[in-house]
């Protein structure tokens, strides 16, 4: 069968292709974007180790992983309607009001 | 066998998270993003998460993801001017170092206990719903009242002038 660190390695590369995809690009949705993989990466391991200890709160915890994901998406994309609207441009380097 | 599927589809995860990152424009990245959502949900069904595999593709690839194709959509983005030129060095850095993180946490997984990640336990609508309605009954409905805030948030931050 399928040793659990296969499913670990394979969690912490799509997180490390997260962290990666965060910090090169520039775009706010593709950062959005980023964050998705890496909340999964971090499901795949909740999930993994709820198989492995034969317990179901790592499930529950996916569960909740989904919904804090969904109300991030919503807010985030509101930002990201707002911040276009202001600025006609995704690039986060160019909203730096605050970094004078 | 089931390693074949297990290859199969953590290959597709990771070039499909890999093609998020590389694609130039943001809806190529969401679209590919929804595959590793699809692939991913084959692997919660290879460890016998059925409830989650099914909610991972109705709740995320379909819910999630199309907000933001709507809203992908409905900014009718300009190309993307990606790589501005004082990052142009972090590539360079941050990509052995992130291997290096990669090499650290693949060494630290492989020296602890072998063992298989079973599928003794079903995760069943069943049993996730007894659980969350017995010993997470609070954070359920702490919850509820989150979704509120961030529905309210949403509303607030996209309207011109409240």
């Amino acid at each position: 069968m399928i040793p659990a660190a296969w499913y670990l390695i394979l969690s912490a590369v799509l997180f490390l292709i997260g962290v990666l995809g965060f910090f090169l690009k520039r775009n706010i949705i593709a950062l959005l974007l980023s964050v998705e993989i890496m909340l999964n990466a971090v499901n795949l391991t909740f999930v993994v180790f709820s198989a492995q200890h034969r317990q179901i709160s790592g499930q529950i915890f996916v569960f909740f992983v989904l919904v804090v994901a969904a109300a991030e998406a919503a807010v985030g994309l509101a930002l990201v309607i707002a911040m276009f609207r202001n600025r006609e441009s995704l690039n986060v380097d160019r909203s730096n009001l605050l970094k004078w | 066998m089931i390693q074949i599927v297990f290859f199969f589809f953590a290959a597709v995860t990771v070039g499909a998270a890999i093609n998020v990152i590389a694609q130039k424009h943001v809806l190529y990245s969401a679209l590919s993003l929804i595959l590793l959502l699809t692939a991913m949900s084959v692997l919660f069904i290879l460890l016998r998460a059925d409830f989650l595999a099914v909610i991972q593709v109705i709740v995320y690839a379909g819910a999630i993801m199309v907000l933001f194709i709507f809203v992908i959509m409905l900014l009718n983005l300009p190309r993307d001017e990606d790589g501005a030129d004082r990052l142009r060095w972090l590539k360079f850095i941050g990509i052995p170092l992130g291997l290096f993180f990669l090499f650290l946490v693949g060494a630290t997984v492989w020296n602890v206990e072998p063992s298989s990640a079973q599928p003794q336990l079903v995760g069943s609508a069943q049993a996730i719903g007894q659980s969350l309605f017995t010993d997470y009954v609070l954070p359920f409905e702490a919850t509820s009242l989150l979704i509120l805030i961030a529905l309210i948030g949403a509303v607030v931050f996209a309207k011109k002038d409240l």
